[in-house]
């Protein structure tokens, strides 16, 4: 019992930081199903949108503010897809990779510039930032909420690609770029939706992520960023579940290395995990087995 | 062009690089921000050529090259710190355990060596890896080695997260230019060797050249290796340069920067690679630094202007060559000086017939 409640913080967190991961991995492993592109700059959207949040709750109230951070998020992911990526279909994977790491680039260093790199105080939400008592742990509510929102999210998004017409056009695409846009399929839009998709989910995280580590800086976006990827490669990239789950594992097997005082390695373990999955089963745990088109 | 004509050109152009060098050393105040850009150039350029080796000539998208200039940074740093030095740098760890120093060089070629090595072991299960699978691999590689390096277990010989600092370092722009010259030289060696067109084979089509007989996976580690090597040097150089280490600063970042040089440069250029290093340090250090300060035009000032502005404005900049002029300053073709009697050609044909018309 005393193992329990020494260790259910760190369990908590984990499960709430693994929500929030599962929800940016989400766009990671859309897109990367999609394009077949590692969007490095998905983790700086999810940066801006907590700084988003940050300059529009300054002056208004936060029920206006709140959905208005999720729709320029929104868009800030469809722009960056239309001017950056769409450009590069037809280029080699490395330009358009090289684009990617160019946008993220451009996006750390405009939100440098817009907040001279000090670091701004995420603000309070209510609802989501007060503390409850859990077995003897305090937390904040945001840890409960998070995997709550998560799960409800990912089912809604998995109802939406397996019933709809352009959840289909999304499989399609994913399976056969070629086929698929000979079938009639718009693919320019299938991708856009693709990435507005991630970025409505990357917002929502960020809103609790932040709500949860209650700051943000121009870099805050990286680490998570990778992390989610990591976990996107995990469970299997381009399997929305595995992501999930990926996700999860990772968030709650940090927050344990953590709790044993090896903080260093909390992020070293991710990637000695990411190199491990690649190197004995590059599939991940859900992933389909599908041939290299060379 | 004659090899010979070619030898004597080169030649022509080393003295003439040396004496713009003395020049400016003795010409210049030593706090000109012509000494920072043409040192740290240098040094990029090293790193860039080395990323070069493996990104644009072997075709291995690779971002691990922060990770392996920590360690021959490091490396350089730990056995060259004088003894007397080691009780003020090493305070929590009691002066260190490693009791010995090194000469400059021989620490130079062991932070390349440090960094191979790394590069050998971690190459052997990674560069299994396709395309963007082996660029994160090698990216986590980089991050779990600075987690290494800051852990406090290994404090007594890395320091932990603590600097490292008081090691030798160099103060004339002579040191970077002949490291980084003769180690591109060698780079540039490899390149036209037999190995290098192997390298090429292999980023141009992997099966094709397997039928050929190459053995990939010899050559893709041979390539990655010494890349590595030279990497390590340049991050003995930098940290040289910077006169502290600490492993914080090489962050993925780091390599984000060096990408996009290679990339500015032109993937598979080894002059782009060295050209793109200078304008690219030039161009976030000295020149665009106007718009970091506030400036007033009488009582207007000037919109926009202000602390982080010059890497928007920069950064936009890369983003356009990345978009518009993917192939870069050079493409894949490398400076000669046969192109200079290329443009004296080509202007004599253009002005020849004109006075002809006339």
């Amino acid at each position: 019992m005393e193992f329990i409640t020494s260790n259910l913080p760190y369990l908590l967190a984990g499960i709430s930081v693994g929500g929030q991961y599962a929800l940016i991995a989400i766009g990671y492993t859309m897109v990367y199903g999609i394009l077949r592109l590692i969007n490095f700059a998905h983790g700086d959207i999810f940066m801006v949108a907590g700084f988003l949040m940050v300059y529009l709750s300054a002056t208004l109230p936060i029920y206006v503010s709140l959905p208005l951070v999720i729709l320029i998020t929104v868009l800030l992911g469809f722009v960056v897809e239309r001017v950056a990526y769409k450009p590069l279909r037809t280029a080699p994977r490395m330009s358009i990779m090289i684009s990617a790491i160019g946008v993220s680039y451009l996006l750390q260093n405009c939100a440098f510039y817009f907040t001279s790199g000090l670091a701004k105080q995420y603000p309070v939400i209510p609802g989501i930032s007060s503390s409850v008592a859990i077995a003897g742990a305090t937390t904040k509510l945001v840890t409960l909420v998070t995997p709550v929102l998560t799960i409800v999210l990912v089912v809604v998004l998995v109802l939406l690609i397996k019933y709809t017409k352009i959840g289909m056009a999304m499989r399609a695409v994913s399976r056969d770029f070629e086929t698929s846009q000979l079938m009639g399929i718009k693919i320019n839009s299938v991708i856009s939706t693709t990435f507005i998709i991630g970025s409505l989910l990357a917002a929502v995280a960020s809103i609790l992520y932040f709500s949860n580590y209650s700051t943000v800086t121009p870099t805050s976006g990286a680490m998570p960023g990778l992390k989610a990827f990591v976990a996107a490669v995990f469970g299997g990239i381009g399997s929305i579940p595995g992501a999930v789950v990926g996700a999860f594992i990772i968030g709650i097997c940090e927050n344990i290395i953590k709790g044993l005082g090896l903080t260093t390695f909390s992020d070293a373990f991710t990637f000695a995990l990411l190199i491990i999955i690649l190197v004995a089963k590059p599939t991940g745990l859900f992933g389909e087995k599908f041939t290299d088109k060379v | 062009m004659s090899t010979k004509k070619k030898l004597i050109y080169t030649i022509a152009a080393l003295a003439a690089l040396f004496i713009i060098l003395t020049l400016c050393e003795q010409l210049l105040p030593a706090s000109s921000m012509l000494f920072i850009v043409l040192k740290k150039g240098a040094i990029y350029a090293l790193v860039a050529v080395s990323m070069n080796l493996v990104n644009g000539f072997t075709g291995l998208f690779s971002l691990g090259q922060a990770g392996f200039m920590l360690i021959g940074a490091y490396t350089y740093a730990i056995f060259t710190i004088p003894l007397k030095e080691h009780a003020a740098v090493y305070q929590y760890f009691d002066g260190g355990i490693i009791q010995f120093t090194v000469p400059i060089l021989v620490a130079l070629v062991m932070a390349g060596l440090a960094a191979a090595i790394f590069a050998f072991l971690i190459g052997l299960p990674v560069l299994r890896l396709k395309s963007d699978y082996l660029a994160i691999a090698t990216l986590g590689f980089a991050e779990i080695i600075r987690a290494f390096f800051q852990w406090d277990a290994f404090g007594p010989v890395t320091n932990a997260s603590n600097l490292l600092r008081k090691f030798p370092t160099f103060d004339t722009v002579y040191f970077p230019f002949i490291v980084s010259g003769i180690c591109i030289a060698v780079i540039v060696l490899l390149i036209n060797s037999s190995y290098g067109r192997a390298f090429k084979a292999i980023r141009d089509d992997e099966i094709a050249a397997e039928a050929m007989g190459i053995n990939l996976a010899k050559h893709k580690q041979m390539s990655f290796t010494i890349s590595s090597f030279f990497a390590g040097i340049g991050g003995a150089l930098l940290a040289m340069y910077q006169t502290t280490v600490q492993a914080g600063a090489f962050k993925s970042s780091m390599t984000y920067e060096l990408l996009l040089i290679v990339v500015i440069g032109g993937l598979g250029s080894v002059s782009g690679s060295v050209l793109a290093s200078f304008l690219f340090i030039a161009a976030s250090e000295w020149w665009l630094r106007f718009l970091d300060t506030d400036t007033y035009i009488g009582a207007f000032k000037v919109p926009l202007l202000g602390s982080g502005f010059r890497m928007v404005v920069f950064s936009v900049i890369i983003m356009i060559v990345v978009l518009f002029y993917r192939q870069g300053i050079m493409g894949d073709k490398e400076f000669s000086f046969g192109a200079f009697g290329d443009i004296r050609r080509f202007f004599r044909k253009r002005f020849g017939r004109k006075e002809v018309t006339k």
